[in-house]
Order: C-alpha cells, then structure tokens, then sequence
C-alpha cells in the first residue's frame, strides 16, 4: 500500500474551525472560508501540553488529599475524599457505582497523564515507534477526557439537594475546586497537543 | 488558485485525500493513522432544524423542572441544574461553579441557539448574519459541552443518596437525558457540511 501524500507536501493547510484544505501559497494567515487564523502546526503545542499537564499533575495531589464533601446527617459529621467516596460504594456492595467513579474520577486523570507523557516524550526524540498506536491513543485521550468532570457534577447535585439545615447537610469541600482544575488542565492539554507532530520525520524540521 | 474544495486532510496526521460520497453507515478512514475522514450525514437541513427546536424545549424543560427530589423525615427538598450550580458556588470554590455551569447549562444552550440561527438561514439556502462567527462557535463550544457526563452525575447521585434517604428522579432528570441524546446527534461534526451546502 502506497503512503497517502501529505499536505505538507503541497502546500496545503488544514483549517482547524471549518476542515478546509487551505493553499498555503500567497501565505494566507487566515482561512479563507471561515477566517479562523491557520497554522502550520498548533503553535508551541509541545510547550504548551507540557505547562498544562504539568499544572494538572499539581492540582492532582490535593484533588485527592482534600475532603470533596462534607456530610452532616442526624448532627454527625463526615468529610469524604474520592477515594473514601468510592470505598464507601465498595463497601455497601454497590460494586458497579464505584466502578464507574473509580474509572471517571481516579483512572482517566492517571490515564491521560501517563498517555500525554508518553505522547510528548516520543514526540520529542522524534521516534517512530508505533505511530499509528500513539495515534490512537491520542484519540483516546481525547475521547475520555471530559468524562472525568462526573465528580465535580455528582457533588454539586447532591450538595444541592441535601439542605435540611441540622437535620442533614452536604457541602462542597475545596477538594472539588482542585478536582475540577485537574479535569480542565488535562482537557487544554490534550487540545494542544498537536497529533501530527507524531507523523513528522527528520526531514521536516526546516519547513514554515 | 488551485481548488481544494473536494480535498480533506486528514486532521490527525496530515495525509490528504478526495473527498467521497458516502452511503448510509459508511465512513471513511484514514489509510495512516486510522482517524475517521467523514461520516455519513443522515440529516438534512429541515431535519436537524427540527431538532434543534426540540431539544431547544428540551433544554427548557431540563433547565426549570427538577432533576430529582429527596424526601427525608417528612421533609422535602428538590434540586434543578441551576441549584447545582450555586450549591458549588460559596466561598473559594466559585470557579468551579462556573466551570459546572458553561459545561451542563450555559455551553448547551449557546450551541442550540447557533444551531437554530444558522439552520433558520440554511433553510432558505442562505447564509446567516455572522455565519462565520457562529460557525467557530459551534465548535469552540462542542468539547465543553458536556451534558452526557452531567445525565451519569445524576445517575450516581440518585444512588449515592438512596441508602440515606429517598430520592425521585424528576422531570428535569428525563429532559436532560433526551436534550444530551439530541445534542450528540446535532451538534457533532456533520454541520461542518454547511459550509459546502451554503455557497
């Protein structure tokens, strides 16, 4: 099977906003059908991955060290993390609920670090291992990446529902705010990395 | 200048191809890295309008009705979206709460509005006012988007407060899961075809 041309090679550009083929002769800066601006790859998409990945993995130690909710019920009090929250579905029997936040909330962040990791490293010593896995993968990354805002959701409507003052009351703990950053560092992180930079070969470097 | 209307780059790894015609369940793949090209468009304009408009009603219905209730001890207490939110917005966690609210509430609508303003036009084979603009839009607007994520929040939710006390999913609870289904069929990729059925 032959290699499909590449776009580089004819001097096209793909518009990220409307998907048009834009000729690159004449050096438009915007897309001529939808005027958003082109660029030849996303800019500094590597710098830019590493400073939100980075940020995420800062925030990803005390989204799971801190409380993310308070419950008081019959005037005990308890502060849960996720992890606690997830144990305590573990526990009840609920195997299949603490299934699915134990995966939204624990192993989709851990999985999108290693897999943007991984992504970035290889991209950098410029390897050509397995590149149509790393692609994959980057779809995937992108592909489950919002589920992990599930938490942050489940928190708000349960704290929104429990308010019976001394009776019972559940209350957001800033645990939640770290949470939620981790969730939209590594989605903007994702978006910048660029999955074209794992299709580039050596002879590329010197190109606009 | 040479016409690239009928080329599609791939947006994953940069190969490009002819753009095809698709049959129904087809799509098209990338022969490189394996990315999906196209996708069979199963809606016309009148359609995805109509659409649009229910989920429009949809959104209303999931936005001011409650997504579920709890009663605990004879005492009773119901929760809409709009009350999510603000149960996330006191003291240092605010911006959370704006996060919580462009995902499941305010990020939903603006894409429907676009939505019905862009098809209104489309209908009559026009472009609308600001075409462009709310085009970008739409697909600035689709990855924040996350009303699936928030309809599986609610799930958990029901059960995490069921051992505690009872709970009633609400009106709210049905619309949101008709609103998100709707949402992924209409405001996916595919409108990006109106760029090639408006000239």
């Amino acid at each position: 099977m032959s290699e499909p041309v590449r776009a580089a090679d004819l001097n096209l550009v793909l518009c990220h906003a409307c998907g048009m083929a834009c000729d690159l002769r004449g050096q438009p800066s915007h897309c001529q059908r939808c005027d958003a601006p082109l660029h030849w790859r996303k800019p500094n998409s590597l710098a830019r991955t590493w400073a939100y990945l980075i940020a995420a993995l800062v925030f990803y130690v005390p989204a799971n060290l801190l409380p993310v909710m308070n419950t008081s019920l019959f005037g005990a009090g308890s502060e849960s993390t996720i992890m606690s929250g997830v144990l305590e579905f573990w526990e009840h029997g609920a195997w299949d609920i603490a299934l699915i936040i134990f995966i939204a909330s624990i192993a989709v962040p851990a999985t999108k670090f290693c897999a943007l990791g991984l992504l970035l490293i290889t991209v950098q010593i410029r390897s050509d291992w397995a590149r149509q896995q790393r692609a994959r993968l980057y779809r995937f990354v992108e592909l489950i990446g919002y589920w992990s805002m599930l938490d942050v959701l489940v928190v708000a409507l349960v704290a929104a529902l429990v308010k019976f003052k001394a009776l019972g009351d559940i209350e957001p703990r800033l645990g939640i705010l770290f949470f939620g950053m981790v969730v939209v560092f590594t989605m903007l992180a994702a978006m910048s990395f660029d999955p074209r930079l794992i299709w580039e070969q050596e002879d590329d470097a010197g190109h606009p | 200048m040479a016409n690239t209307a009928s080329l599609i780059i791939c947006e994953h790894c940069d190969s490009v191809y002819h753009k095809v015609e698709l049959a129904k369940h087809q799509k098209a793949l990338c022969q490189r890295c394996g990315a999906v090209l196209q996708r069979y468009n199963g809606l016309n304009i009148q359609q995805r309008l109509a659409l649009s408009v229910t989920a429009a009603v949809f959104w209303i219905f999931a936005n001011f009705y409650p997504v579920m209730s709890i009663s605990l001890k004879g005492l009773h207490n119901s929760a809409t979206l709009w009350d999510s939110v603000l149960a996330l917005s006191t003291g240092p966690i605010t911006f959370i709460a704006g996060v919580a609210a462009i995902s499941i509430i305010i990020a939903p609508l603006f894409q429907l509005v676009l939505l019905i303003w862009v098809l209104c036009f489309a209908l009559a084979s026009k472009r609308s006012p600001a075409f462009k603009t709310c085009m970008r839009w739409l697909e600035t607007l689709r990855p924040w988007s996350m009303l699936e994520v928030c309809l599986l929040g609610a799930m958990v939710a029901v059960f995490k407060l069921a051992g505690l006390l009872d709970v009633l999913p609400g009106i709210g609870l049905i619309a949101l899961a008709i609103l998100s289904l709707l949402i992924i069929r209409i405001a996916g990729r595919d409108i990006r075809d109106l760029w090639d059925t408006l000239p």
